[in-house]
């Protein structure tokens, strides 16, 4: 017995050992292999799907690209590694992806136990319930002993137990791990209600056979703020991250867009000149091009022109920023200064 | 060379060999290099991963399996909520896993062997059904499989509301197959006991027939008065405490079924895929161990005036069951390792209870070393279980 604990202590070890070797310097890593490692979703219309062309889509994609714009001036330097809710963190911890933008919620174990760190939120969430038309519910509260389908290793999973607990009601959680295969089975009436993100719904109802016939209930059960995450201590990566998403939010602040960026640069506005890296001195301080948020504007665009694009009303998500707007708009999108 | 030995008889002993031209000295020097090498990789690796885990800040330690566990188990075999803690979460996993390697283990042998005899049937059409099966189903990948049975169950079956009714008490829908069983009644505790003392009685009367038959050659009808026994007790019992006849039959309300027995369509599409897999291996198996009998014995026994069942029992299984169980065991645990593809339909096994604890607590180590323990059991009793019986029913050479 004490040969087997040995043994299984030692392959445990070469699991560990031989991954996340170089984690303090993330962006020379990245420099180095001249491109990012971004764990996505990968089943997530909206977020993380590629079309049908194979060009990866999304909010969180688009994250994604804004980083690379920054790092490297070139928003296509991204390798997407589509993972499950149970692998994310795992690849995230060993090193197999440099950053994970995969609709992940911000939590303190997660950046406590897990060590993990988040950036700034990309998108506000909550968690939801979608059920058929024909079955008649209007309220959470009636779904005392459905059978509730739920992604496992999320905080949904989690949350839901807490509001049957709360509301002393009983249930009978179906957990499919891959998005596409839960989403069938609900469908299919497997069970009776789908619970998620209330963002997630969105996108799972505009691909099922019918979207029509589902409706999302009123109550929203909880707080999710997606953000990305990087692995703990890296400060400086930490930095180039928080400040990519941020550039995009100040950018719509200031009315700056994928279109009119050539023209903003010859501002006069010395909060535009600084923002945009025509007076240096932000670049420098991230270790990054002083034309970093150039970049990411001119190649990704700002939050807003993301937003509009992969889950905005006009999109078949039809989602309203509510939320998601600029705090000037009554939204929580809020950005520090760039000096 | 004879003259060497002389030499050394006569003259005083030759000059001692130097150590690396000495085989067992040598022997020792590698063992020991072999030893040291290992010890320092695994130092290298033991102290690195310390090292990356604490860098990193991720929890190490087993004391996530005293915290309240917070998420529900679709199904469990003892009570659980989501107020339990992580351990009571991880044994239910277990159970699931015990529970469903051990009903198709038992399954896969019966309907394994109906097959792999099927297989050598002389009716042409039955051997021809059976080889059919046995290429299709050892073929398709048992993920696939284990889709295909899922999907079936969701897809074709009916709503709760508009469940499928065949006979009084039983319903089939896309929630599983839900099936009315007797009222708690404290006669099943007596029929129960009723049940293992004919166990025992048919144990002692086998021993007693085989005695007698050793000693004056006639035969006891041991199958038929067995059979009596384990059926006739409990009845007997049963009807003495009054014959209690009332049902617990499931009752529509809600969402679904209240009452009865209830088994998930992830359970049934589980153990569906993993007996039909492995029941081909095992047809296989069990094919080959007949064929590896000569049909010499067989004519031998038959010019005996052996009737066909004698045959079967006293010739050809016992020297095919020598063939037969070291594969077999093999299959078993194929199938109990197999178990763990229920991640992918649903159903709540070890694997997917222990991957939802390793994702919310983040301590993947810990995760899969209980992973690797509680397979590596599962594995290692099988296969001592089985070792003990195939040296008992090994021939005994004399």
């Amino acid at each position: 017995m004490k040969h087997l604990k040995v043994s299984l202590v030692a392959v445990l070890a070469v699991v560990m050992a031989t991954a996340g070797m170089a984690v303090a310097g993330t962006l020379d890593d990245v420099r180095a292999k001249g491109f990012i490692q971004a764990g996505v979703n990968g089943d997530l219309f909206g977020f993380g799907k590629p079309d049908e062309k194979g060009v990866w889509k999304g909010l969180d994609v688009d994250t994604a690209r804004a980083i690379a714009a920054a790092v490297f001036g070139d928003a296509n330097k991204v390798k997407f590694i589509p993972l499950t809710a149970k692998t994310r963190f795992t690849a995230l911890q060993s090193g197999e992806i440099d950053v994970l933008t995969r609709n992940c919620t911000q939590t303190l174990g997660r950046d406590t136990a897990l060590g993990l760190d988040f950036c700034q939120v990309n998108y506000y969430d909550g968690q939801g319930f979608l059920v058929p038309k024909k079955l008649g519910v209007k309220s959470a509260k009636e779904l005392d002993g459905a059978a509730v389908c739920v992604l496992p290793g999320t905080t949904t999973e989690l949350n839901l137990a807490d509001y049957f607990r709360a509301n002393g009601m009983k249930m009978k959680p179906v957990v499919i791990e891959n998005t596409a295969e839960l989403a069938k089975a609900f469908f299919a009436g497997r069970c009776d209600v789908l619970t998620s993100d209330a963002s997630q719904l969105a996108s799972t109802r505009s691909v099922a056979p019918n979207p029509k016939a589902y409706i999302i209930l009123p109550e929203v059960i909880s707080k999710e703020p997606l953000a990305p995450a990087v692995r703990h201590g890296d400060n400086q990566w930490k930095d180039i991250v928080n400040y990519s998403v941020l550039a995009m939010i100040n950018a719509e602040e200031k009315g700056i867009t994928s279109k009119n960026v050539d023209n903003m640069l010859k501002s006069t506005d010395p909060k535009i000149q600084r923002f945009l890296g025509v007076s240096p001195g932000n670049g420098k301080a991230l270790g990054l091009d002083e034309k970093f948020v150039y970049n990411i504007i001119k190649q990704v665009g700002n939050y807003g022109e993301v937003f509009e694009r992969n889950v905005g009303v006009n999109t078949t998500l039809g989602i309203e920023r509510g939320l998601n707007a600029l705090w000037t708009n009554g939204g929580l999108m809020y950005s520090p200064p760039f000096k | 060379m004879p003259e060497i030995g002389k030499d050394k008889t006569a003259d005083s002993l030759p000059e001692a060999v130097p150590f690396f031209n000495d085989p067992a000295k040598r022997a020792i020097l590698f063992q020991l290099s072999a030893m040291l090498i290992f010890g320092l990789l695994g130092y290298y690796l033991i102290t690195n991963t310390l090292a990356n885990l604490e860098r990193q800040a991720i929890a190490t330690g087993l004391g996530f399996l005293e915290k309240e566990s917070s998420f529900e188990i679709g199904e469990s075999l003892i009570s659980y909520s989501a107020a339990d803690t992580y351990a009571r979460a991880l044994l239910v996993g277990v159970l699931n896993t015990l529970i469903v390697s051990f009903v198709g283990i038992i399954l896969t042998v019966i309907l394994g062997t109906f097959i792999g005899v099927a297989r050598l049937s002389t009716n042409w059409l039955v051997s021809r059904i059976a080889a059919v099966y046995i290429e299709v189903f050892q073929d398709i990948p048992v993920l696939l499989q284990l889709f295909f049975w899922y999907a079936i169950f969701y897809e074709l079956l009916p709503s709760p509301k508009e469940a499928f009714n065949p006979i009084a008490g039983v319903f089939l829908t896309n929630r599983g197959l839900v099936f009315a069983i007797p009222e708690a009644h404290p006669a099943h505790k007596y029929i129960a006991v009723a049940f293992f003392s004919g166990c025992v009685l048919v144990y002692l009367l086998r021993r007693w027939a085989k005695r007698r038959q050793e000693k004056t050659g006639r035969l006891f009808p041991v199958f038929r008065v067995s059979a009596g026994i384990l059926l006739g007790l409990p009845v007997i019992t049963w009807w003495l405490a009054g014959a209690p006849i009332a049902m617990d039959v499931p009752v529509l309300s809600g969402f679904n079924f209240k009452g009865g027995v209830n088994i998930s369509p992830e359970f049934t599409a589980l153990l569906l895929g993993l007996v039909l897999y492995t029941a081909a291996f095992v047809a296989e198996v069990v094919r080959a161990g007949i064929q590896s009998v000569s049909h010499g014995q067989t004519e031998a026994a038959m010019s005996m005036g052996l009737k066909s069942g004698q045959i079967l029992n006293l010739v050809i299984l016992p020297q095919a069951l020598r063939v037969i169980i070291p594969p077999l065991t093999s299959q078993m645990l194929n199938l109990t390792k197999n178990s763990s593809l229920a991640v992918a339909i649903g159903y709540p096994d070890f694997v997917s209870v222990a991957g939802t604890t390793i994702n919310q607590t983040g301590q993947a180590m810990e995760g899969i070393a209980m992973m690797m323990v509680v397979y590596l059991f599962f594995s290692l009793t099988t296969s001592a279980f089985m070792n003990w019986y195939n040296k008992k029913i090994a021939l005994v050479e004399r």
